[in-house]
């Protein structure tokens, strides 16, 4: 019984040590989802003008642009997919990369090749352990992105996109060692992230641009004044448009960081419950084996001291 | 719409507001040249081109910062500048610019160059 108390005892320790990792990981996703929140809030204004002036230009010219254009019969398209560099966040990598397959299938029913652009040290696993392929992935930035990861992406995704296209764009910063395939399409798969308790998967198409957002164009009352372009409203959409994109970008891969510091708290303090519930459990055997232990030892004590006085007695 | 003596200034960098406030007068450098804009000018959205961007307060002081490729737009006596990459006159380090400059020559990066010598001339005031 001693043997087992100690076992016992052995196992609340150790639950209780990783319950003190899982609540620190815990309170530094908690502490991190702010400031996530805080970069997606500093980064609101850009896309907001940056918006405005693409709605503006949009409407006031009718300029027909490579990027914003549909092709007849697209064949390939690009898929971006948004997922974490680490783990212990639930089911966060894994939502994301069901929905990239579920996408997948979905252009390959419609008769599309796929390539995939992967972010996130989980995807590149994933992809790899299935030896399936894919073009390129960029790591190392899943919960704190910054606007130039954006625009390394970006710049490589827009030139992909532009060398089907015969688009003139600036891609300086693009990834050379990349081997693009020039694509027809681009769509991204990423977190989007609903509030504290909710996170959900999901998927915008891209390229080519659909302007006129739905959820983002500026308010009805907000009327855009007549512009000038200077020097022609071509150039500025041309010199409008990767930035647009690079801010597209960025925007997902912060609600993205968002989303995974938001899944690995809920994680975290699921495991630091759990942690808890053993330790309880845990103490309650402890307690047991030790109380037996207890009676056994009376037991014993009064079994021999009986056995003696039963001995006295025979011999007076 | 009201006559106005002051524009409202943002100037916006991709991750952050590097700076806000009243104007009287935005001087920047477009793809079509140097153009300053005062208050009530015409709806305009332009081309911007590394360079410098100073900014005339009311009160007379200047402000400068160096901005990379971006636009500028003006309606209602708003003005934004936008850049992907922006810094005030005070955030910039000369001799972190000037290395900047020698990289950028050296791998021959003209965008580069040019972005690194848009941030010296902000220093040179």
């Amino acid at each position: 019984m001693a043997v087992s108390l100690r076992e016992y005892r052995a196992k609340i320790k150790s639950t209780q040590s990783m319950k003190k990792i899982t609540r620190a990981m815990e309170l530094i996703a908690a502490s991190r989802i702010i400031k996530a929140q805080q970069h997606a809030a500093a980064a609101a204004p850009y896309a907001r003008e940056l918006t405005r002036a693409v709605s503006a230009v949009a409407t006031f010219s009718n300029v027909d642009h490579p990027l914003t254009t549909e092709k007849d019969n697209p064949t390939r398209a690009a898929v971006l997919v948004i997922s974490s560099d680490r783990g212990l966040a639930g089911a966060y990598s894994s939502n994301v990369l069901k929905e990239a397959d579920r996408l997948a299938e979905k252009l390959r029913a419609e008769g599309k090749e796929i390539d995939f652009y992967l972010t996130g040290r989980k995807s590149e696993t994933y992809f790899k352990f299935r030896s399936r392929d894919f073009v390129t992935s960029w790591t190392g930035f899943s919960d704190k992105p910054e606007y130039d990861d954006a625009r390394l992406i970006g710049e490589t995704l827009v030139g992909a996109f532009a060398e089907d296209n015969d688009v003139d764009v600036d891609v300086e910063h693009a990834d050379d060692a990349v081997d693009v395939q020039p694509v027809d399409e681009l769509h991204i798969v990423f977190t989007r992230f609903k509030s504290m308790l909710s996170q959900e998967p999901d998927v915008i198409r891209l390229l080519p641009l659909e302007v006129v957002e739905g959820t983002e164009a500026p308010d009805e009352a907000d009327v855009l004044p007549l512009y000038e372009f200077e020097p022609s409203a071509h150039e500025v959409l041309d010199a409008l448009l990767p930035k647009y994109v690079n801010s597209r970008i960025y925007y997902c891969l912060l609600q993205a960081a968002a989303s995974e510091l938001a899944a690995r708290q809920k994680a975290m303090k699921s495991a630091t419950d759990n942690a808890q519930d053993l330790i309880e459990k845990y103490t309650r055997i402890a307690n047991q084996a030790r109380q037996a232990g207890i009676t056994q030892e009376i037991s014993e004590i009064v079994g021999g001291a009986n056995a003696l006085a039963d001995a006295n007695a025979g011999n007076e | 719409m009201a006559e106005s003596h002051t524009l409202q200034v943002e100037l916006v960098a991709a991750d952050r507001v590097v700076w806000s406030g009243e104007a009287v007068r935005v001087l920047a450098r477009t793809a079509e040249g140097d153009l300053g804009v005062l208050a009530n000018h015409a709806p305009l959205l332009s081309v911007l081109v590394p360079g410098v961007v100073e900014i005339e307060q009311t009160g007379g002081e200047r402000v400068r910062a160096a901005v990379s490729e971006g636009f500028l737009s003006v309606a209602d006596n708003r003005v934004s500048v936008l850049s992907e990459d922006s810094f005030l006159e005070n955030e910039l380090d000369r001799s972190t610019v000037e290395s900047e400059l020698t990289a950028a020559r050296e791998a021959d990066d003209q965008a580069a160059v040019l972005r690194a010598e848009a941030k010296l001339r902000t220093l040179q005031s």
